[in-house]
C-alpha cells in the first residue's frame, strides 16, 4: 500500500558517539516518526520488521482498551496496540487508511496502531533530552527521550515497556505528555 | 560443529545406543536372542566407549571397556549367558545410564559408584580366562582396507607392527582383487592381507590395534585353530564380511545396516520439521480460503475449479499427514525406561515385579512421548507402590508370587491408547470414599456409583500429605498426573476390581500441532471448543432454563442442572445474542467443576485447527489454551474448558481451581 512516507535521511550508518552518553541519550540513532493527531513519536529503526495497513483484528478477552487484539501476521499470531489508547486517550477509530507498524523487541512480535507514519529521522546522541517528570502519571516510562525538531518535537518510545504487557498496572492516563507538545 | 553441539549429539545418541543395549537385554532375556543380538549389545557399548573416550569420560570408558570384555567372552562363546551375567550387564547398563545423566548435568556421578559393580565384571570374565580357553594358540586375521582407509592417512604397515609386538605374526599378501596393471586404479585399495598371530592375546587385545580403522576395512577374526582350516585367501573377502566376527563400524547403531537390515535414517533438526509443518498449516489455511472464495463463484464461470480444488485439498492432507508423520516417534523411546524403574523400585520395595512391555512400536507425536514420560513413571511407581502388594500377601491371596505390571501402547483411529494394568490389590472404594468424604470432597450423604469413586482418585487435594497410603512421600497425587495428560489433550479413566487389579487407560491425540475443534459464533467473534471437551449441544427451551439467585443460571437436562457460562458475558464480547434461549448451550466436561454449559450464539463448524501460540508474543489468556487461523484468515481463539471453569462455575470448589497448562503450539 501507499504509505505517507516521505525518506530524507541526512545522515546514514551509526552516529557517532553511539551508546556513550549517559542516561535517554543511548537512545540515539535512526527513527521512523510516526504521528497520532498532531504528536510525533519515533521508533526505532532497528525495531521495525514491517509497516502494513489496519486489518481487523481478534478481541483478546479482558485485555485492556489499548489491546486491540491479534492478527494473522502470515502464521504467527501478533497483538496490535493502540499506540494513542497506550498514551492514555480514546480508542484510535481504525480505518484502512491507518498504519500498522510491526516491531520487535527481544522474541516478542507485536503491531503499533498509528495514524501515519511520516519520516525517517537521525538523531545524535546530544540532541536527546529526558523526559521530564510529569506529575503523578507513570507512561513517560513509555517513552524514552524528546528530540526537539524544526516544527515541534518527536518523541521517542521505549519498545522495551510498551511490549511488557500483559502488564496491566500502568496507569492509562497520560494527557500531560501529549500535553508537552502545545 | 562446536564442541557443545557435538556434546549434544554425542548424548543424544548414547542415549539411543543405551535403548538399543536395554532392547538387546530384553531380547537375551526372554529368550528371543539370535547371534545377532550379542553383537547389537556390544556394539552399542562400544560406541558409548568410543565416544566417551572422545570427550574424556574416563569413568564411563573403563565401565564399558569392563563389559566389552565380559560380552566379547560371551559372543565368542568362551562364556555362555546366564542369569547371573545378565543381571550383571543390566547393572552395567544403568550405571552407564547413571555415568551418562551425570556427565551431561555437569554435575559428575558419585565417585566409586560402580567399583563394585567392576570388579563384578571383572570376575565375571577372569571365570573364563581360567577356564579352558576357547581359542588355543594364537589368532587368524582378515584384514582388507577400504579406499578410505588410505584417505584418512592410515598406514597398514603400523598396524602390523603393532600386532608384532603382541606376538610373532605371519603375514601372508592376498592379491587376489588387484587388477591387471591397464585397469589398476592407483587410488583405490586392492590389497588385503592375512595376519596368522602366534600369541594368547585375549581378542579385544587384538581389536584394539584396530580400533581407529574399523570403520575403513573389513576385519574378520577367528581363533587359530589346531587344524588349518581352506586357504583363506581364496575365500571371496566379501563373503568373510558376514562371518561372526566381523567388527562393525562403531559409528552409530543404525551404520550396522547391510548386516542388521535396520532402517534407514537421517537426523534432522527439530526446528526445521516445525518450520514444515507451520508451513503446510499455512497451506491448509490458505486452502480453505481459497475453497471458500471458490464457493461464492457461479460454477459455470470456471468449471473444474472446484474439482480442482478438492483434490488440492485431498493431496493436502495427506501432505499434512506426511509432515505430521515425521515429528512421530516410537513410545518406545519412553517405554524404554520403565524397566529400570520397575527393576530399582521393586527392589527397594522388597516387591517382585514383572513388567510386560507391548506396543512400543506405536508411533506418537515427539512432543508428547516427552511429556509422557512423567505422568507414565508416577502411574508405575503408583501400581508398584499401591497397586502390588509384597510376596508373603501376594501368596496368602492365592495369587502367584510375582506381581504382574503389564503396559501397553496402540493406535486406535486418531488417538494413541496407553495402559497400565497390574494384578496387585485394586482400588479399595471404601477407604476412598472415607477419604474423600473426610476431606469434604464428597457430602457425606452422597451415593456414588464405583465409577465415579474411581474419578476421585484424580481429585486435587485428595492424595495430597498423608493420604490413604502415603503416595510414596512425593507430595504429588493423580491429579497431576490427570492434568498433565489433559494438558496434552488427553484424557485418564481408571477401572478397577478389589482384589485383582486396576487399569489405567490412557487416551492421547496423535498430535498436539492440530486439533479437532468446534467453531462456535459469539457476536462478531469465533471460537473454537476442542471436540474431546464437548458431551453435547443443543437449543436450550426457555422453560429448561433457571436463575440461580447470585449464582447466574443452570439449565435443567435429563433432571439435572448444569450451571451456564455465557461465553459473551465471561469474554466480554459486544453484540453477541443475549438470549439464551435462541443461543445453542454447548455442554463441555470440566475435571473439576463437572459439566458446564457454554452459552454461544451459533455452531458454525467442525474443522481441524492447526494450534498456533498465543504466549509467544502475547502472554497467557484465562480460559484461552492458543489461537488458530480460520479459513478466511482471522484468528480464532482455542478455548482451555479446565481453564474456564473456576471463574464461571456456580459450585464452591473443594481446592484452589487449577488450570490446566496452555495448548502445545506447532510452533511459535
Amino acid at each position: 500500500m501507499d504509505l505517507p512516507m516521505t525518506t530524507h535521511t541526512p545522515s546514514h550508518g551509526p552516529v557517532a558517539g553511539f551508546g556513550a552518553a549517559p542516561g535517554a541519550a543511548g537512545n540515539a540513532g535512526q527513527f521512523i516518526t510516526c504521528t497520532l493527531d498532531d504528536a510525533e513519536f519515533g521508533i526505532d529503526i532497528m525495531a521495525v520488521r514491517e509497516i502494513k495497513g489496519w486489518t481487523d483484528t481478534t478481541a483478546i478477552p479482558h485485555a485492556p482498551p489499548w489491546m486491540r487484539g491479534v492478527i494473522n501476521l502470515r502464521g504467527v499470531i501478533v497483538p496490535i496496540l493502540d499506540l494513542r489508547a497506550r498514551f492514555g486517550m480514546a480508542q484510535t477509530q481504525a480505518t484502512r487508511m491507518h498504519v500498522v507498524v510491526i516491531i520487535q523487541a527481544g522474541t516478542r512480535l507485536a503491531g503499533l496502531l498509528v495514524d501515519a507514519v511520516s519520516d525517517i529521522i537521525a538523531v545524535a546522541p546530544e540532541e536527546v533530552r529526558p523526559v521530564p517528570e510529569i506529575g503523578a502519571a507513570a507512561p513517560e516510562r513509555l517513552l524514552c527521550g524528546l528530540v526537539p525538531r524544526e516544527r515541534g518535537m518527536v518523541a521517542l518510545v521505549s519498545l522495551d515497556h510498551l511490549l511488557s504487557f500483559p502488564d496491566a498496572a500502568l496507569p492509562q492516563t497520560a494527557d500531560a505528555v501529549l500535553a508537552l507538545h502545545s | 560443529m562446536s564442541f557443545d553441539h557435538l556434546r549434544a549429539t554425542y548424548f543424544e545418541e548414547s542415549a539411543e545406543l543405551l535403548d538399543s543395549a536395554y532392547a538387546a537385554l530384553a531380547e537375551l532375556a526372554e529368550g528371543r536372542a539370535d547371534a545377532e543380538t550379542v553383537h547389537a549389545l556390544f556394539r552399542a557399548i562400544h560406541s558409548i566407549k568410543g565416544g566417551g573416550g572422545a570427550f574424556g569420560f574416563e569413568r564411563l570408558v573403563r565401565l564399558a571397556h569392563a563389559m566389552e570384555t565380559l560380552l566379547d567372552l560371551l559372543r565368542d562363546g568362551a562364556l555362555a549367558m546366564d542369569a547371573g551375567r545378565h543381571a550383571l550387564l543390566l547393572r552395567g547398563a544403568d550405571a552407564l545410564a547413571d555415568l551418562l545423566a551425570a556427565e551431561k548435568a555437569g554435575t559428575g556421578a558419585p565417585p566409586g559408584g560402580e567399583d563394585a559393580l567392576m570388579q563384578a565384571l571383572h570376575a565375571a570374565a577372569e571365570t573364563a580366562a581360567t577356564a579352558p580357553p576357547a581359542a588355543a594358540a594364537g589368532w587368524r586375521l582378515r584384514f582388507t582396507p577400504r579406499p578410505a582407509l588410505f584417505r584418512n592417512a592410515n598406514e597398514p604397515l603400523l598396524l602390523v607392527r603393532a600386532l608384532r609386538r603382541l606376538g610373532p605374526v605371519q603375514v601372508t599378501a592376498d592379491l587376489s582383487r588387484l587388477p591387471p596393471l591397464e585397469r589398476l586404479e592407483p587410488e583405490d585399495a586392492h590389497l588385503g592381507w592375512v595376519f596368522e598371530l602366534q600369541a594368547d592375546v585375549p581378542r579385544a587385545q587384538v581389536e584394539e590395534v584396530f580400533e581407529f580403522v574399523a570403520d575403513d576395512c573389513m576385519l574378520a577374526i577367528e581363533p587359530l585353530a589346531g587344524e588349518t582350516p581352506g586357504a583363506p585367501a581364496a575365500e571371496p573377502v566379501l563373503g568373510s564380511e558376514a562371518a561372526s566376527a566381523t567388527i562393525a563400524p562403531p559409528a552409530i547403531a543404525d551404520a550396522a545396516g547391510p548386516t542388521t537390515g535396520a532402517p534407514q535414517s537421517v537426523r534432522v533438526d527439530v526446528a526445521k520439521i516445525d518450520r514444515l509443518v507451520n508451513l503446510v498449516g499455512e497451506l491448509v489455511i490458505n486452502q480453505a480460503m481459497l475453497l471458500q472464495l471458490g464457493g461464492t463463484l457461479p460454477p459455470a464461470l470456471c468449471p473444474g475449479l472446484i474439482a480442482g480444488l478438492e483434490t488440492l485439498s485431498q493431496h493436502l492432507r495427506e501432505l499434512q499427514e506426511g509432515v505430521m508423520a515425521i515429528r512421530t516417534q516410537p513410545v518406545k523411546s519412553v517405554f524404554a525406561r520403565m524397566p529400570r524403574l520397575v527393576r530399582d523400585l521393586s527392589a527397594q520395595l522388597g516387591k517382585e515385579v514383572r513388567l510386560v512391555v507391548t506396543g512400543e512400536a506405536t508411533e506418537i507425536d515427539k512432543t508428547v512421548v516427552e511429556q509422557l514420560a512423567d505422568p507414565l513413571t508416577h502411574l508405575l511407581r503408583n501400581a508398584l507402590d499401591h497397586g502390588i502388594e509384597a510376596p508373603e500377601q501376594r501368596v496368602a491371596a492365592g495369587k502367584p508370587r510375582q506381581g504382574t505390571v503389564h503396559l501397553s501402547a496402540e493406535q486406535r483411529g486418531g488417538r494413541i491408547l496407553i495402559e497400565l494394568t497390574d494384578d496387585g490389590r485394586g482400588i479399595d472404594r471404601a477407604r476412598v470414599l472415607a477419604r474423600a468424604r473426610e476431606r469434604g470432597l464428597v457430602a457425606a450423604e452422597a451415593e456414588l456409583t464405583d465409577s465415579e469413586v474411581d474419578e476421585l482418585i484424580f481429585q486435587p487435594g485428595f492424595s495430597t500429605a498423608a493420604a490413604i497410603s502415603d503416595i510414596s512421600g512425593r507430595g504429588v497425587g493423580m491429579d497431576v498426573v490427570r492434568r498433565s495428560i489433559q494438558a496434552l489433550g488427553g484424557r485418564i479413566t481408571v477401572d478397577s476390581r478389589l482384589g485383582s487389579g486396576s487399569r489405567f487407560v490412557l487416551s492421547l491425540p496423535l498430535t498436539l500441532a492440530v486439533l479437532d475443534g468446534l467453531v462456535v459464533a459469539v457476536g462478531r467473534e469465533a471460537y473454537i471448543v476442542p471436540i474431546a471437551a464437548i458431551a453435547e449441544s443443543l437449543r436450550p427451551r426457555r422453560e429448561d432454563i433457571h436463575a440461580v439467585v447470585g449464582r447466574g443460571e443452570v439449565l435443567a437436562i435429563r433432571g439435572a442442572y448444569v450451571p451456564l457460562l455465557p461465553l459473551h458475558r465471561h469474554f466480554a464480547v459486544p453484540d453477541a445474542q443475549p438470549d439464551p434461549a435462541r443461543g445453542i448451550v454447548v455442554i463441555v466436561e470440566t475435571d473439576h467443576a463437572g459439566r458446564m454449559g457454554l452459552l454461544v450464539d451459533d455452531l458454525v463448524g467442525q474443522q481441524q485447527v492447526v494450534v498456533k501460540s498465543l504466549e509467544a508474543n502475547y502472554g497467557p489468556i484465562d480460559g484461552i489454551g492458543g489461537a488458530t487461523i480460520l479459513g478466511d484468515g482471522r484468528v480464532a481463539l482455542i478455548l482451555d474448558i479446565a481453564g474456564l471453569g473456576p471463574a464461571a462455575t456456580t459450585r464452591p470448589m473443594p481446592t484452589a481451581p487449577h488450570r490446566a497448562a496452555p495448548l502445545q503450539p506447532a510452533l511459535q
